[in-house]
C-alpha cells in the first residue's frame, strides 16, 4: 500500500513546493490549474475508466457547481462557504435527475445523451441572461474563509486545491480497491453476467455517476473560486472534450493517468496560447494522433514499454539446481 | 392565429433542416455503429463552401451541388482513411470524430473569420408569399418542400431500390450480408458519402435561414443528437418524426420562453427515454 501511495505523495509534495521555488505567481497559478483539472479528470475517470461509460458531457458537473456557487454568493447573498456547500448539494441533486436519463443507455447512446444534457445546461447558461448573465457570465465570486485563511494569496489557494486533490486520490483509490469498485469494473466488462450474479447493475452505475458528479462539482467550486468568474464556455463541448482528453491521454482506468493527463493538457494549452492561437485545432489533432498512435494512454503505454524493454534484456540463465534423482 | 401559422411554418422549415442533418447521421449510425460527431462541423463546412461558391459568382444551385459533393467526398475520405481502422470501439471513435470536428470547425474559423455572414437565397425564391393573413418568406416554403423531397427520396432509396435492400441487409446483419456477396466495404463508404453529402447540402440550404457563423456546428449537432435520441438511431422514420418534433418544440420554445428554449428540449428527452431507452423507432443502441 505504502509503495503505491509514495509516488502520489511525492507528486503532491512537489506541487505544494512550487511556490517556494517559483519566481512568479504565474507558475503557482498554473499548478493550481493542474490540480483543479486533475480533480475533474479523476472524477470522469470513474465513468470512462471504471464504469465503461464514455461521457461527453462531463463539464456539466463542474459547470453546474460553479454557476450555483457564483450565483448564490453574488446575487443570492450567501457567504462563500455555505454557497459552496449548497452548490455541491444542488449539483448532486441535479446530477441524480440526469442519471435517470443518462443511465437508461450505454455505449454510443450514453455518449450522445450526456453530450445533449451538457448542451442543454450550456444553453440555459448562455440564454437565460437575467439569471446567468449570458455570455458575460457572473463575475466577482468571493473566495471563502478570508477571515481564517488568506485564500486570495495564490500559494494558499494552491494548497487548498492540493488538499482537495489529495482527498480525491485517497477516496477514489480506496473506492477502486473496494468490493464496490471491483463490482463496478465487473459491470463495465460483463454487465449481463453481473446482473445474473445478482448485482444491481443500474445501482452500481448510479454510484459511479454520483461519484463522478461529486468530484466534478468539487473541481467546479475550485474553478469558480480560482477564476472568481464563471462563463458558459466552461460547459462548451470543447471543455468536456478537454477533460476526456486528460483521462484518455493519461490512461483511463489508472489512478495516475488522469493526473498526468491533466498536467499535460493544462501545460499544452498554456504553452499553445503563448505561441499559436489555434488551440481548438491543436486539440483536434491531438485527439486524432492519440487514437492512431497511443489508444490506451500514457500510463498503460509506459507499462507496455517497460514490459517490452524487459523482454529485450536477455533474462538470466536459470540457476543450476542439482535435480534430485527419482530413483535416488 | 397568424402567429401560430407563421411559427408553425418556421418550425417545419427548421424540422426539415434537422432532418437533412439527422437522417445522414442516423443512416451512418445504423449501418456502421459510428456516431459521427463531425456531422455538425460538416454541415457548417457545407454552408461556408456554399457561401464561397456564391461569392465567387456562381449561382445558389451550383453552390448547393458543389458543397454537397465536396463535403460528401471529404466524408468518404474520412471513412476510408481514419474511421475504418477503429473497428466498432466506442471511445476511439468518439475521440476521432470529435477531433475531426474540431479541426474542421477551426479551419473554417481560420479561412472565413469569426463574423456571421448571410448566404443570400436564390433570386427566384426571394420575397414573400401571403397565406391568409400571414406573410411568409418564399424561401422557407422552399426549404419545407425540399426537405420533404429529400425525405421521400431517401425513403424510396432505402425501401424501393436494390442498393437500399443491400443497406437494409447490412444494417440487420453485416456478416450475413457479406456472405451473400454484398460488398459491405463499398456500401459503408457509399453511405458515409451520402450521409455527409446530405449534411453539406443541408448547410447550404439552411444558410439563408440560419446564416453562417463559426459556432453553427455546436448549435446544430446537439439538436441532431436530440433528434436521433428521440427518434431512435438507425431509423429514417425516427429521424423524420424526431426532426419535426424538435423543430416544433425548439421554434415555439424560442418564441414563448426564449430564456429556457434549450431547457424545454430536455422534456421530450425524459418522456421518450423513460418509455423507450432506444428511442421511438430505434433498435437497441449498442
Amino acid at each position: 500500500m505504502s509503495a503505491r501511495v509514495l509516488p502520489f505523495a511525492v507528486a503532491l509534495a512537489a506541487m505544494a513546493m512550487v511556490p517556494l521555488v517559483a519566481s512568479s505567481p504565474f507558475y503557482v497559478n498554473l499548478t493550481s490549474q493542474v490540480a483543479i483539472a486533475a480533480i475533474g479528470a479523476l472524477g470522469l475517470n470513474v465513468l470512462v475508466g471504471h464504469a465503461g461509460l464514455n461521457s461527453l458531457g462531463y463539464a456539466v458537473f463542474p459547470g453546474l457547481a460553479a454557476y450555483l456557487v457564483a450565483w448564490l454568493s453574488t446575487v443570492g447573498g450567501f457567504d462563500a462557504v455555505s454557497a459552496g456547500l449548497l452548490a455541491l448539494g444542488g449539483t448532486l441533486a441535479v446530477s441524480g435527475v440526469f442519471a435517470l436519463v443518462a443511465l437508461r443507455t450505454t455505449g454510443l447512446g450514453f455518449v450522445m445523451i450526456t453530450m445533449a444534457l451538457c448542451q442543454i445546461v450550456w444553453g440555459a447558461a448562455y440564454r437565460w441572461t437575467s439569471v446567468t448573465g449570458g455570455d458575460n457570465g457572473l463575475s466577482g465570486v468571493p473566495r471563502p474563509g478570508a477571515s481564517v485563511l488568506p485564500l486570495e494569496r495564490p500559494e494558499v489557494f494552491l494548497w487548498l486545491c492540493l488538499c482537495v486533490l489529495g482527498l480525491a486520490l485517497l477516496q477514489l483509490g480506496r473506492f477502486f480497491d473496494s468490493p464496490l469498485g471491483v463490482a463496478l469494473r465487473g459491470t463495465r466488462d460483463q454487465p449481463r453476467r453481473m446482473s445474473a450474479l445478482g448485482y444491481d447493475v443500474w445501482r452500481i452505475r448510479f454510484v459511479a455517476w454520483m461519484l463522478a458528479a461529486g468530484w466534478g462539482a468539487a473541481a467546479g467550486l475550485l474553478y469558480a473560486w480560482y477564476h472568481q468568474f464563471v462563463s458558459p464556455h466552461m460547459m462548451a463541448v470543447t471543455a468536456s472534450a478537454e477533460v476526456l482528453l486528460m483521462v484518455v491521454a493519461g490512461g483511463a482506468g489508472t489512478l495516475a493517468g488522469p493526473l498526468i493527463g491533466a498536467a499535460l493538457v493544462v501545460l499544452l494549452k498554456n504553452l499553445a496560447s503563448i505561441w499559436i492561437e489555434r488551440w481548438v485545432m491543436l486539440l483536434g489533432f491531438t485527439f486524432v494522433v492519440i487514437v492512431l498512435v497511443m489508444p490506451d494512454g500514457i500510463v498503460p503505454g509506459f507499462h507496455r514499454l517497460r514490459a517490452a524493454l524487459a523482454r529485450l534484456k536477455p533474462s538470466a540463465a536459470p540457476a543450476l539446481v542439482p535435480r534430485e534423482r527419482a530413483d535416488g | 392565429m397568424t402567429f401560430w401559422v407563421s411559427q408553425s411554418l418556421n418550425a417545419l422549415a427548421l424540422g426539415g433542416l434537422l432532418f437533412m442533418l439527422a437522417s445522414g447521421f442516423s443512416l451512418i449510425f445504423g449501418l456502421m455503429r459510428v456516431a459521427n460527431l463531425a456531422h455538425g462541423a460538416l454541415f457548417m463546412l457545407g454552408a461556408y463552401l456554399g457561401l464561397a461558391v456564391v461569392k465567387a459568382g456562381y449561382g445558389f444551385w451550383t453552390a448547393a451541388l458543389a458543397a454537397a459533393v465536396a463535403v460528401g467526398l471529404l466524408g468518404g475520405v474520412m471513412e476510408r482513411t481514419l474511421l475504418r481502422r477503429l473497428g466498432g470501439r466506442t471511445l476511439p471513435q468518439v475521440l476521432m470524430t470529435l477531433g475531426l470536428a474540431f479541426i474542421i470547425a477551426d479551419a473554417c474559423l481560420m479561412m472565413w473569420g469569426g463574423d456571421p455572414m448571410r448566404l443570400p437565397p436564390p433570386p427566384e425564391l426571394s420575397g414573400a408569399v401571403r397565406i391568409g393573413d400571414a406573410v411568409f418568406p418564399r424561401y422557407r416554403l422552399f426549404v419545407i418542400g425540399a426537405s420533404a423531397a429529400v425525405a421521400l427520396g431517401l425513403w424510396l432509396l432505402v425501401e424501393r431500390t436494390r442498393a437500399g435492400a443491400m443497406i437494409r441487409a447490412a444494417v440487420d446483419d453485416v456478416g450475413m450480408a457479406r456472405a451473400v456477396g454484398i460488398s459491405a466495404s463499398t456500401l459503408f463508404t457509399a453511405v458515409f458519402c451520402l450521409g455527409t453529402a446530405l449534411a453539406g447540402l443541408g448547410g447550404v440550404i439552411g444558410g439563408p435561414i440560419l446564416s453562417v457563423y463559426p459556432s453553427l456546428d455546436q448549435d446544430m449537432l446537439p439538436l441532431a443528437l436530440l433528434v436521433v435520441i428521440l427518434g431512435g438511431a438507425g431509423s429514417l422514420l425516427g429521424a423524420f418524426v424526431g426532426a419535426y418534433a424538435i423543430g416544433f418544440i425548439y421554434t415555439f420554445g424560442q418564441v414563448l420562453v426564449p430564456d429556457l428554449a434549450y431547457v424545454i428540449l430536455f422534456l421530450p428527452m425524459i418522456a421518450v427515454l423513460s418509455v423507450a431507452p432506444q428511442g421511438l423507432f430505434g433498435r437497441r443502441l449498442g
